[in-house]
């Protein structure tokens, strides 16, 4: 790093004199220009957007043009109408369920992965095992489960020619059910690899020292190991939680657009050419996830325990 | 390049236009600099074919790019980015919509060789002269407009239209007769309590909303004034029947794009929806039986034209004069019309079909052999006849055109309650 800063230093220290050089070499000032970088790219790429967004949410829209205003028309809107609270709720019990759906499988895997499997080729074949779902398209993953769990899908004859069932299960497809289904397919993998890192982490010598203090496997887990794997768990909540908030196109495919939440919303405005109103409740939705997210960071200082 | 712009402009102005288009003898003109212009088309699925490019390459020697998206998408590029496309290929009641923004240009139809020979639909209304027009958005309404700069609609043929029609079909519910096994005749049948768990219906609110007024109104349950533009009541009225059925289990899913349809046909997770025709052929191609149910109340109809960007000029906008008079010459209506739709100038057409293609297609006559869609799949056999018969018959029948409502804000509203519901 101090090398590749070199160059430009020589350069400026000629043409600039000393005083430049001092200047450019205080501690100071170098870690500003470090950051300068990213902080320009976010600036750009992330908070100018944001701001637009928020600007646009106090516009207002004819039928096909958004108009310059200052209104707060699309929020009295977005509050005084019982279909977002509907929606709002909605998207809660998906983030909430397939949350915790996704805590318990990613748990499990990851510690089986970083304390039962010894041997590390072994660990690191099994890792990659669960990675090989992500070698193909988001949406490829999900729209196979419609074949698969359809009136005539296989799971339904399978089941009737086994004699479990006499009826095809209706409930299978196009419902809450293969919503969160798709959900936790998704997205167990985001719950299972910041689990297994902290995991793998934790001294080894900590699990030797609560078997001899006469701590049972159980013990340990609860007293030691879940203490210790409680950033890992935070992060993949965080990633969880927020990519359930924000999706639209599995809710819409999965529930065979039956089920609405907050992103179909915003995308049905869209599709309409309502930008501000669809605006305002993106506004509303990352209020609301950033909520979440201080909250849930309340409960972990994820950088003390990383 | 610019002088020969100039020759053919100056041949235009001078009044000679209708004989140089009609006789079509142009590319020769200026075949050297048409190579280089690309014109840049989107619009929905189902006439953007990469067929039709190809061709255009062939006959017109210029490069047609194509880009197709859903009706909203294809409304929303159309309303915000007019740098975006040079040709609109859209539906009338997204015209509707569109035109008042300016972003296209209004076509002298001095310049559209077949113009005459348009069928009536889209000039005065009428497919005959007895012909009574339908509720919504009839595509006449607003193909016309008052002058180059017009953004506004007029009654009369003005000599410059908004859109040059290009296709349009009648559509009805799609069923699957060996699952239900007994005759459908009615729209009411969509809510039919039979069908619990196997209806669907499409989810693009304002075309959704005209399948949902043919339903109630075939129920008996209201009696609108135009189906094409409800009043606020008759919305309330139409959504509460049918959010009532949503949460019985009438509906198994709902779907947007062609493909879903399809998907949710052949496999049998659903029986009776709204469908489109080649919906309709795609899931019948599959060797799954699949009717498009004529039905007493009539038909829902569509029509779709191609728009000028208010941004063509100078010889792109010629060679997009060149494209339509192209379009409506017979090669691209007969591909259409072997898919299942119309063409705008059907006697063209004609002479791309052959007669067995023609009398199945256009006259509703038994096939005489295997009838095939443009890509060589076989749609029908010998005996075989279309469903809904003959071009006068199906848009002889049309009770409703697509159509965007003055209340259309308040309707989309009460699409989102039906679907949050």
């Amino acid at each position: 790093m101090a090398k590749s800063l070199g160059y430009p230093k020589d350069i400026s220290a000629k043409m600039k004199g000393a005083g430049m050089e001092r200047f450019l070499k205080s501690p100071n000032i170098t870690g500003w220009l470090l950051a300068s970088p990213l902080a320009l790219v976010l600036a750009l790429f992330l908070i100018l957007p944001i701001i637009l967004i928020v600007v646009v949410s106090f516009w207002s829209a004819t039928e096909f043009s958004i108009v310059p205003d200052f209104s707060f028309e699309n929020y009295a809107f977005l509050f005084g109408s019982s279909v977002t609270y509907t929606v709002f709720l909605n998207t809660f019990k998906y983030a909430a369920i397939t949350w915790a759906i996704t805590l318990i499988l990613g748990f499990t895997i990851a510690y089986f992965l970083a304390f039962h499997v010894r041997s590390q080729t072994w660990q690191t074949a099994l890792f990659l095992l669960c990675t090989i779902p992500f070698w193909t398209s988001n949406i490829i993953r999900m729209i196979s489960w419609i074949p698969f769990l359809g009136r005539n899908g296989l799971a339904n004859e399978t089941l009737i020619s086994w004699g479990v069932i006499d009826a095809p299960l209706e409930w299978l497809l196009f419902s809450d059910f293969s919503v969160i289904l798709a959900f936790v397919h998704l997205y167990t993998l985001f719950m299972v690899v910041p689990i297994f890192n902290t995991m793998m982490r934790i001294d080894r010598s900590l699990l030797e020292a609560a078997t001899d203090a006469g701590a049972s496997g159980f013990q340990t887990l609860v007293n030691v190991i879940l203490p210790l794997t409680k950033p890992g768990i935070m992060i993949g909540s965080i990633f969880v939680v927020t990519l359930v908030m924000g999706d639209f196109i599995t809710v819409r495919f999965m529930s065979g657009s039956q089920s609405a939440n907050v992103g179909r919303l915003i995308s049905n405005d869209i599709a309409l050419l309502q930008y501000p109103s669809a605006a305002a409740t993106a506004v509303v939705l990352l209020g609301t996830v950033l909520m979440m997210i201080s909250a849930m960071l309340r409960l972990v200082d994820i950088r003390k325990e990383l | 390049m610019s002088k020969m712009r100039y020759t053919r402009r100056s041949m235009l102005k001078t009044g000679a236009a209708a004989v140089a288009v009609s006789a079509l003898p142009a590319p020769m003109i200026w075949a050297q600099d048409i190579k280089d212009i690309t014109l840049r088309q989107f619009g929905t699925g189902v006439s953007n074919l990469n067929d039709v490019a190809t061709k255009v390459k062939e006959d017109l020697g210029f490069t047609l790019e194509m880009t197709a998206l859903d009706s909203d998408a294809v409304t929303q590029r159309a309303a915000t980015q007019p740098d975006s496309f040079d040709i609109a290929d859209i539906e009338y009641w997204i015209c509707k919509k569109v035109w008042p923004t300016g972003n296209l240009q209004a076509m002298d139809t001095s310049k559209i060789a077949n113009y005459d020979k348009i069928v009536g639909i889209f000039r005065n209304g009428k497919l005959t002269p007895e012909s009574v027009i339908a509720q919504g958005t009839a595509p006449h309404t607003v193909g016309f407009t008052s002058g180059p700069g017009g953004t506004d609609f007029v009654a009369e043929e003005s000599g410059w239209m908004t859109l040059i029609p290009t296709i349009y079909n009648a559509d009805t519910l799609g069923i699957r007769p060996d699952l239900i096994g007994r005759p459908i005749e009615t729209w009411a049948e969509l809510l039919n309590p039979e069908f619990k768990g196997k209806a669907s219906i499409l989810d693009i609110s304002s075309i959704g909303i005209m399948d949902m007024a043919m339903v109630c109104e075939a129920m008996g349950e209201i009696a609108y004034a135009d189906k094409g533009n409800m009043t606020t009541d008759e919305i309330d009225k139409t959504m509460a029947i049918f959010i009532e059925a949503k949460k019985a289990g009438q509906f198994r899913a709902f779907w947007k794009t062609f493909d879903e349809s399809v998907n949710l046909m052949a496999s049998g997770e659903v029986v009776i929806q709204s469908m489109w025709s080649p919906a309709i052929t795609a899931v019948k191609s599959q060797g799954i039986p699949c009717v498009y149910q004529p039905l007493k109340e009539g038909y829902r109809s569509w029509g779709g034209g191609i728009g000028l960007s208010k941004g063509l000029s100078g010889m792109a906008l010629d060679a997009a004069y060149e494209y339509i008079n192209w379009y409506l010459s017979g090669w691209v209506g007969g591909y259409l019309m072997r898919q299942g739709y119309y063409s705008a100038v059907p006697e063209t057409s004609k002479e791309f079909m052959s007669a067995d293609e023609w009398g199945y297609w256009f006259e509703g006559k038994a096939a005489a052999g295997d009838i095939l869609s443009p890509t060589g799949d076989k749609l029908a056999g010998a005996g075989d006849l279309r469903d809904g018969g003959a071009f006068a018959d199906r848009m002889g029948r049309v009770a409703c055109w697509n159509a965007v409502m003055d209340e259309n804000q308040y309707m989309v509203r009460k699409w989102n309650e039906f679907i949050a519901a």
